[in-house]
């Protein structure tokens, strides 16, 4: 493969569910998404129940890459904090290790203080964490350890698209 | 760059449909939309402009079931097509697994295909990709107008990797379901080489 996939394991995860889950509780947010830079969302926290999740990170991705965009135009590396201002809910979005993306959404009950000041303990703390995965993930491959999809039979292929 | 979570066992996908400006591209993501199972499928996001040209891009995420174990996600986008909205599709392609480069048949637009698929190969080596490493597929759209140029003609100028191609008609939805399973087929067979 040209570019190196990334891979979420249960171990990691429930880390990451750890930490945003905690995060919800400390920021008083509403809901709080992780999101990859391609737009796959990698985990969520809060109350997702109303939110198009999938929608949410493909927006959010084409966002954080037009931001980039517009560094770039500037001569900066990236903006690495985005806030989106609304009636009712407010956005928060910031980049961790320019590699992933946190969302959080909150509302009167929180303020962008709290919120910037706990998405910053957080997001060491996830950086951590995904620096770890992608170790991991290095490791399993320089071992040569087999790609699970290394079985997939022809027949596998042809039966997602049974009619 | 395909996302493999084990811990929800799913696997996610980009494909970007690519190609000069009105060639089809969000026609044939609106035809999946119209004709996928509603289970199967998301909300198709359009960021376009008041005149309904693409502005940034569109969306449609659509579930194949499992493969060993797996959910399959593939999550189609559009670039938009013309010519001065470079920036953007430069950005659409960051990880993309799989490309559809929609050629518009039309004698006239033999140019803009050209044109648009030597853009795809700089946008790919800006992003760090090269074409011949990533599964692709051409369609040759709008097969149902009279001044469609002959598709020997097309193959010869655009499909020089011999590639899987389709004639499509996006409008009545003729091609457009060939062109995507055979993307996603190529996809998955990408990620059972592993690296």
């Amino acid at each position: 493969m040209a570019f190196p996939q990334l891979i979420m394991y249960e171990e990691e995860s429930q880390q990451i569910s750890t930490v945003l889950e905690r995060l919800v509780r400390e920021s008083n947010a509403k809901t709080i998404f992780l999101v990859d830079k391609n737009g796959q969302l990698i985990s969520s926290a809060g109350d997702v129940a109303r939110i198009d999740t999938t929608s949410l990170a493909s927006l959010t991705a084409g966002n954080i890459a037009a931001t980039g965009g517009l560094a770039k135009l500037l001569g900066e590396k990236e903006f690495s904090i985005l806030f989106h201002e609304g009636e009712k809910d407010n956005l928060h979005i910031s980049l961790i290790g320019s590699r992933v993306i946190l969302v959080v959404i909150f509302d009167e009950h929180s303020s962008l203080g709290l919120v910037r000041l706990r998405v910053k303990k957080a997001s060491g703390e996830l950086n951590a964490i995904f620096e770890g995965l992608i170790r991991k993930a290095e490791a399993a491959s320089s071992e040569g350890a087999e790609s699970p999809f290394a079985e997939i039979t022809d027949d596998d292929i042809e039966n997602l698209f049974g009619e | 760059m395909s996302f493999v979570n084990y811990s929800s066992r799913e696997i996610n996908t980009k494909i970007v449909y690519y190609g000069p400006g009105l060639c089809g591209k969000t026609t044939n993501l609106q035809h999946i939309f119209n004709k996928t199972n509603p289970q199967a499928r998301g909300k198709m996001i359009s960021l376009a402009t008041e005149t309904e040209r693409t502005l940034f891009f569109d969306f449609l995420p659509l579930s194949l079931g499992e493969i060993r174990g797996f959910k399959t996600r593939f999550h189609l986008y559009t670039v938009p097509g013309q010519v001065f909205y470079d920036a953007s599709r430069k950005l659409i392609l960051k990880g993309v697994d799989g490309l559809v480069f929609v050629a518009d048949s039309q004698v006239e637009r033999m140019e803009a295909n050209l044109e648009s698929f030597e853009n795809m190969k700089i946008n790919l080596k800006e992003q760090g990709y090269e074409l011949d490493r990533i599964p692709y597929v051409i369609q040759y759209n709008k097969r149902d107008l009279p001044n469609a140029a002959p598709v020997e003609e097309m193959r010869k100028l655009l499909n020089i990797k011999n590639v899987p191609d389709f004639e499509a008609v996006a409008r009545s939805g003729d091609g457009v379901f060939d062109t995507l399973k055979n993307i996603c087929r190529l996809v998955i067979v990408e990620l059972r080489k592993g690296k």
